[in-house]
């Protein structure tokens, strides 16, 4: 059954049509890619699913469910969480505080537990520690854990914001651009990092990206979109030689 | 010795400040709005004081409950019917300015309503007896104040750094957008934010009380004007800044009183606003923020 399930998708922003009947499946443990030119609308579409943009029309269904009406943070508890094209960690906090941040809504003890720090307080935020810590040993940031997140090199801020998502333990995890910015080296080292968090985690990804090795080499299926529409889908062979994509790519009739 | 003495009693004064710029502080902090209404939470913690205390003639710690958590919900009100609705329009924040000034008018008209607007009495809220500090004499009320609001404060640091509300109060300071995506409610988050501030204004209304036993449905705005200035000083959305900016202009108001020029402390406060808008406006700790233009 599939994860995520997006159907008629429209989004209408004046009289732009931003993203025009768009549908698409995710499936379990699926890594799937959005890929298209610039401005073809695949961050709206990521907005869409997080419920950042209420759709025009169109309906997500989140294993089955509906998520149309849900609040942003209603979703990312439901499961689905996400990255973003610019990285927006909470630069001024430390790095494991960043990850523990993503965790709060699983923790139940109460502010005046909090203040006065009673037992719950300090079993819940003992767990939570450790999550996060051995989350961060995934992403071999450990060792930064008590540094500021604005001080971390970039490679390792995408890899925070990623870790940061997790910590929301999503079903479905957005990826905005991973690859933005990082040299091949570090690109192939997400791409080992990518796949590590599937197997481990058991979650599907769909994720934007620009960088076409990386694209083709690490995803299962792709949706191509241009001008909001979708102009193609299938597997990286069958969209590496799809004449509209060419097309779009490098303009051209 | 009697410059001593002054400094001790600005610091007293200066901590009660800092507990009411506090609250302006982590809601402009959160929201970006800067909430005029809230000197009048002080005053409404000053009649809930007057009301227990000595209307219905409770002990003072019921007395201090009452008037937190009335606060605290009048706060929550506040926010919920007057801001809530501009703030998830992404309203212009001159409407969120204005609306503030209205809800602090109406609060100050709706208690002159009920209370009528003469000074009540409130003595003896804290108890008074001079406590001899090596060649000094501390009034009592204000070593209280000054234990309370540092306990207080350090509470709140605790909250705010340690706990789950208050990492998410730092997150939606710092990027609300991202915070809604990992997961955490803005709307719980403001809410409680107000609840907090208001319920440490409520504090320092009690503690006021103790110093100045007269009150009116206007006594709100002076302080909540000065508690301002401390939070601009220590830079608008900062907790340490709001701490420390109130303890300076606290002081800064004794010191002038002291060399004998009582008439012109609150023109020493405000100078001190327009020479930091001149100078840092940022303020001592808070972070340069680049308007888009």
């Amino acid at each position: 059954m599939a994860v995520l399930e997006a159907e008629n998708l429209s989004i209408v922003f004046g009289g732009l049509h931003a993203v025009d009947d768009v549908h698409f499946s995710l499936e379990k443990e699926q890594i799937m890619g959005l890929i298209g030119p610039n401005g073809a609308g695949k961050t709206t579409v990521f907005n869409l699913l997080t419920g950042v943009y209420t759709p025009t029309t169109g309906q997500i269904k989140l294993e089955g469910q509906s998520i149309l009406g849900k609040k942003t943070h209603q979703i990312t508890r439901m499961g689905i969480a996400r990255t973003f094209q610019n990285i927006r960690l909470f630069k001024d906090m430390t790095v494991l505080d960043n990850v523990r941040v993503a965790m709060n809504q699983k923790m139940k003890y109460s502010a005046a537990a909090g203040i006065f720090s009673l037992p719950s307080y300090w079993r819940e935020e003992a767990e939570v520690e450790e999550k996060a810590l051995e989350l961060l040993s995934v992403f071999h940031l450990e060792d930064h854990a008590s540094d500021r997140a604005k001080n971390l090199p970039y490679g390792q801020q995408r890899k925070l914001e990623i870790a940061r998502a997790l910590a929301a333990e999503p079903k479905v995890l957005l990826l905005d651009e991973p690859a933005a910015g990082m040299n091949p080296t570090e690109t192939a080292e997400l791409m080992e990092t990518i796949e590590l968090i599937r197997s481990r985690f058991h979650i599907s990804i769909l994720l934007i990206e620009h960088d076409m090795s990386f694209v083709m080499e690490i995803c299962e299926h792709l949706v191509v979109l241009d001008y909001g529409r979708i102009i193609a889908s299938g597997s990286p062979e069958e969209i590496r030689s799809n004449p509209k994509v060419i097309a779009a790519y490098l303009g051209g009739e | 010795m009697d410059f001593l003495t002054q400094i001790i009693n600005g610091l007293g004064q200066g901590s009660i400040y800092a507990l009411v710029a506090l609250g302006y502080s982590m809601v402009y902090g959160i929201t970006q709005l800067i909430n005029f209404a809230h000197g009048d939470i002080i005053m409404v913690g000053a009649y809930t004081t007057y009301v227990m205390l000595i209307m219905a003639g409770t002990p003072l710690w019921a007395a201090i409950l009452a008037a937190v958590l009335f606060c605290a919900v009048v706060g929550v009100i506040i926010e919920q019917v007057a801001y809530q609705r501009l703030l998830n329009k992404n309203a212009p924040r001159i409407s969120l300015l204005i609306t503030a000034i209205g809800v602090s008018m109406l609060l100050q008209n709706l208690y002159q309503l009920i209370f009528k607007s003469d000074a009540k009495s409130v003595s003896n809220v804290l108890p008074s007896f001079p406590i001899p500090v090596g060649p000094l004499e501390i009034s009592s009320v204000t070593l209280i104040t000054i234990v309370t609001s540092v306990l207080v404060m350090l509470l709140l640091q605790i909250l705010v750094k340690k706990t789950r509300i208050g990492k998410a109060m730092r997150a939606t300071s710092e990027d609300a957008g991202a915070a809604k995506l990992m997961g955490i409610s803005s709307r719980n988050t403001i809410a409680f934010t107000f609840a907090i501030g208001s319920g440490l204004a409520a504090i320092g209304a009690v503690l006021y009380c103790g110093a100045y036993p007269q009150i009116t449905p206007y006594m709100g705005s002076m302080l909540g004007l000065k508690a301002f200035v401390a939070a601009v000083l220590g830079g608008i959305g900062s907790i340490p800044g709001a701490m420390i900016g109130g303890i300076l202009i606290g002081v800064a108001e004794s010191l002038t009183k002291a060399l004998g020029w009582s008439q012109i402390t609150d023109a020493v406060v405000f100078g001190i606003l327009i020479l930091v808008l001149l100078v840092k406006p940022a303020g001592l700790l808070g972070r340069n923020i680049k308007e888009k233009v």
